[in-house]
């Protein structure tokens, strides 16, 4: 409790760019790396992984256990535990967020090839398309809206929980809560909720745009019916 | 593995105040009450929306904002405003995050059941209370447990982070063994809390078996 | 019996769905209502039951206006059977047909027992009763429906297209089944389809109606086939209504001859086919104590030297018709039919094609 309007202006000017590692910039910089770059190698370990318990039912099961299970452990329990590998640094807070990647997109591709009707998969297979071709241009594209929904999930939820890893030292915008905390200081805490919500609500804008751009076909249906 | 060692292996670990026994206890402590009040509040809301169709806004906004926003802030943030020392300022944001899971899937559980066996239901004569409980609740329970258990695991999350902000639990070996620099501790909790919350994972499991029908259950 | 006095839905968006719609639904018939989509069928059956209530009119069912009962007490009394049955997924199948029993208080016991008396009656086997109705196809699921309906033995039956989401011939014994079912219960149906063949096989009264909510006509279904009242109901019926006219006389009436040396037969007597140079050749069958004059003008067109083959309930052969004789009774019936129709009752209820074989 104290007199500490929640926003000073006059901080958020100062500290922007300041030259030093706790400039707002350099932080909202890490953040986005922090938060993106899990989600780019998930998605590329994602899709074939994806494909192939698709193609094998049977890996599947076993797969979604072992991925059920690692959404379940909190992100500061990986970060810890990674730590004993990669010490404090950034790739202790990018792996465990690859993983939760992984959590959330391996049943979307999963779901998404699922959702492909049967009967558009076997004229596929009636025109001659081998399983390669198949996949690529028939399979994959029908799938997109149901993997790009994961992919929005994932993406914000990486953006989130980076902050988690200011714990670790590790934390993008999430330094500015310890910070705004140790000195019973507000700004920093409302600018960093401000700039992680402000990513998240634009990443899941973009991706938006990305289906809309992916999937002409739904859009010329809505546009007649 | 021999920071493991060192922390279970400690006899000082086990008893006093700030031991194993008294650390899991508090967790579950917190992480119980925060996860009741939330299901209170979430399950008849989301069975409400759902029934009705009126409010579903609601649920979109408040599913996409708790996503969106980081749970460390509004815990730093919520603390300060209301003030260090109870309980009750940290419990508000872990109830808070707990809410949009249990509010989101059983709302979807009862909208997305077939229209046909709504009618159905009317048509033989079932009132309002009786189609909700009788038939839209038990179809749409595998969904409903399905957002319990999101929610739990949500809770014990957050709680574990909530240790930086004073609160007692698990989460302590992990904050107070960052700032000592104590890696044994700081594994130790993170094992203990893992294990936590896979018998979360577990005690769902067996519950979706004893109460959800044969007839409706998902693989999932 | 149902009556539709003057009934008018008119949904807020101003659309009619249904427009001064006045007709009776006789006591122990099927009333089928057939049109094309967006006729108000299917909203005329709903306002019986008030699954939707009319704008202005009255329904009485006896003599009691629909709207004078609370609507979940007025369902009870009423069967209700819809497309895709509707059967609840979380309980066990003679819970599910037992709904009823128990929304009324039935002991669990009673209600139960009623429940495996009235899967037998639709012809499901007892071992059904204890699993879900995922596990039934999409035929048993539409038997349990038909099951639940009656439970509670209601008076009056409510059927909305309930036999459209199954197969063809799945589809044909459900039909079968409901009019073998009908003989023995004597319930006031009301049947919902846009199917004209499916309204004129099973009803009693059939009741045309087109899009906007007119009553185009009703009547029985031959006098509907010989007698359209517009255009729109003798586009509905089809081309084939002269054919299908003969669904409704009965082959009683034709000379059978006595069975020629080129027809052979086995060892009991059932036909195996014509005698010629290349072999056997195919032919037709008919019942002449249970089918109709159509079904014998078809097994007749399914032989190459036209002459229909009558078999007795066990396939034994008992005579043959020839394209003569066949020729007779058609030209005698295109007379009669010029001085009166026959009556609803002449009905024949098995189904109207000649057995092909071979």
């Amino acid at each position: 409790m104290n007199d500490e309007p929640l926003i000073r202006w006059d901080w958020i000017a100062r500290n922007w760019d300041n030259g030093g590692p706790s400039a707002i910039k350099t932080l909202l910089e890490s953040h986005v790396a922090m938060a993106l770059l899990p989600v780019v190698f998930g998605l590329l370990v994602a899709l074939p992984l994806g494909v192939a318990c698709a193609r094998w039912r049977w890996l599947y099961q076993p797969t979604a256990g072992l991925m059920n299970v690692i959404y379940s452990l909190p992100s500061l329990v990986l970060f810890s535990i990674f730590l004993s590998v990669t010490g404090l640094t950034q790739t202790t807070v990018i792996i465990p967020l690859t993983f939760f990647t992984l959590a959330v997109l391996i049943p979307a591709v999963v779901d998404g090839l699922g959702a492909v009707p049967d009967h558009v998969r076997q004229s596929a297979v009636a025109m001659g398309f081998r399983p390669l071709r198949r996949l690529l241009q028939v399979e994959l594209p029908v799938a997109v809206p149901v993997v790009l929904g994961g992919l929005r999930v994932a993406t914000v939820s990486s953006i989130s929980l980076v902050s988690v890893g200011a714990l670790i030292g590790q934390g993008g915008l999430g330094n500015l809560f310890i910070d705004g905390w140790q000195r019973q200081f507000y700004t920093p805490i409302v600018v960093g909720i401000v700039l992680i919500a402000a990513l998240a609500v634009l990443s899941d804008g973009l991706l938006v745009f990305a289906q809309w751009l992916l999937t002409p076909w739904s859009r010329a249906r809505r546009g007649t019916a | 593995m021999n920071w493991l060692i060192d922390f279970f292996g400690n006899a000082d670990n086990w008893s006093g105040p700030d031991g194993i026994p008294v650390r899991i206890l508090e967790h579950l402590e917190f992480s119980a009450a925060a996860f009741l009040i939330a299901a209170v509040i979430a399950v008849p809301l989301g069975l409400l929306i759902g029934h009705t169709g009126r409010g579903a806004f609601l649920v979109v906004v408040s599913a996409n904002t708790a996503r969106a926003l980081p749970t460390l802030g509004l815990l730093v943030l919520v603390v300060l405003l209301i003030g260090v020392g109870t309980v009750l300022p940290v419990l508000i944001p872990l109830i808070v995050l707990a809410i949009p899971p249990i509010l989101v899937n059983t709302y979807e559980g009862v909208r997305g059941i077939d229209a046909d066996l709504r009618d159905a239901a009317y048509g033989m004569g079932l009132r309002g209370h009786q189609v909700l409980f009788q038939v839209l609740t038990p179809s749409a329970l595998p969904l409903i447990l399905l957002g319990l258990r999101l929610s739990a695991i949500q809770v014990v999350s957050t709680a574990t982070v909530a240790a930086f902000v004073g609160l007692g639990g698990l989460g302590r070996f992990i904050i107070d063994g960052l700032a000592t620099k104590a890696y044994s501790d700081v594994i130790g909790g993170a094992v203990l809390i893992a294990l936590l919350a896979l018998a979360v994972q577990l005690g769902f499991t067996l519950l979706n078996r004893a109460v959800v029908s044969p007839g409706v259950r998902q693989v999932r | 019996m149902i009556t539709f006095e003057d009934v008018t839905k008119r949904y807020p968006d101003g659309t009619v769905a249904v427009d001064h719609l006045s007709l009776q639904a006789p006591t122990g018939a099927i009333t089928v209502l057939v049109g094309p989509s967006g006729c108000g069928k299917t909203t005329s059956l709903r306002m019986i039951n008030r699954m939707i209530d009319a704008t202005s009119g009255r329904i009485l069912l006896d003599d009691q206006d629909v709207r004078a009962i609370d609507p979940p007490t007025l369902r009870r009394g009423i069967g209700y059977v819809i497309q895709q049955a509707g059967l609840f997924p979380h309980r066990k199948i003679v819970d599910n047909v037992a709904t009823v029993p128990y929304l009324l208080g039935w002991d669990k016991k009673k209600a139960r027992a009623r429940a495996m008396e009235l899967l037998e009656l639709v012809g499901l086997d007892a071992k059904l009763a204890n699993r879900y109705p995922f596990q039934l196809s999409g035929g048993q699921q539409q038997r349990v429906g038909v099951a639940r309906a009656l439970a509670a033995d209601p008076p009056v039956l409510l059927m909305d297209e309930p036999f459209s989401a199954v197969d063809p011939i799945v589809r044909a014994s459900l039909q079968d089944e409901l009019l073998a079912l009908q003989s023995e219960l004597n319930k006031t149906i009301v049947f919902v389809t846009h199917d004209i063949d499916e309204a004129i096989k099973l009803g009693d009264v059939v009741a045309v109606l087109r899009v906007g909510g007119h009553l185009a006509q009703m009547a029985a279904p031959a006098t509907l086939l010989s007698e359209p009242a517009d255009d729109f109901v003798r586009e509905f019926l089809g081309r084939d209504r002269g054919i299908r006219r003969l669904s409704f006389v009965p082959a009683k009436g034709v000379r059978l001859g006595p069975l020629p040396d080129d027809l052979v037969v086995d060892a009991d007597g059932r036909p195996l086919g014509w005698r010629s140079d290349g072999g056997l050749l195919p032919y037709g069958t008919f019942n002449p104590e249970r089918d109709s004059l159509r079904a014998a003008l078809d097994a007749a067109l399914l032989s190459p030297n036209g002459a229909a083959i009558a078999a007795d309930g066990d396939g034994r052969a008992v005579g043959v018709v020839t394209r003569d004789a066949l020729d007779d009774v058609l030209i005698r019936y295109a007379e009669k039919s010029l001085e009166h129709e026959p009556e609803p009752g002449e009905r024949v209820a098995a189904d109207d094609h000649g057995r092909a074989e071979p």
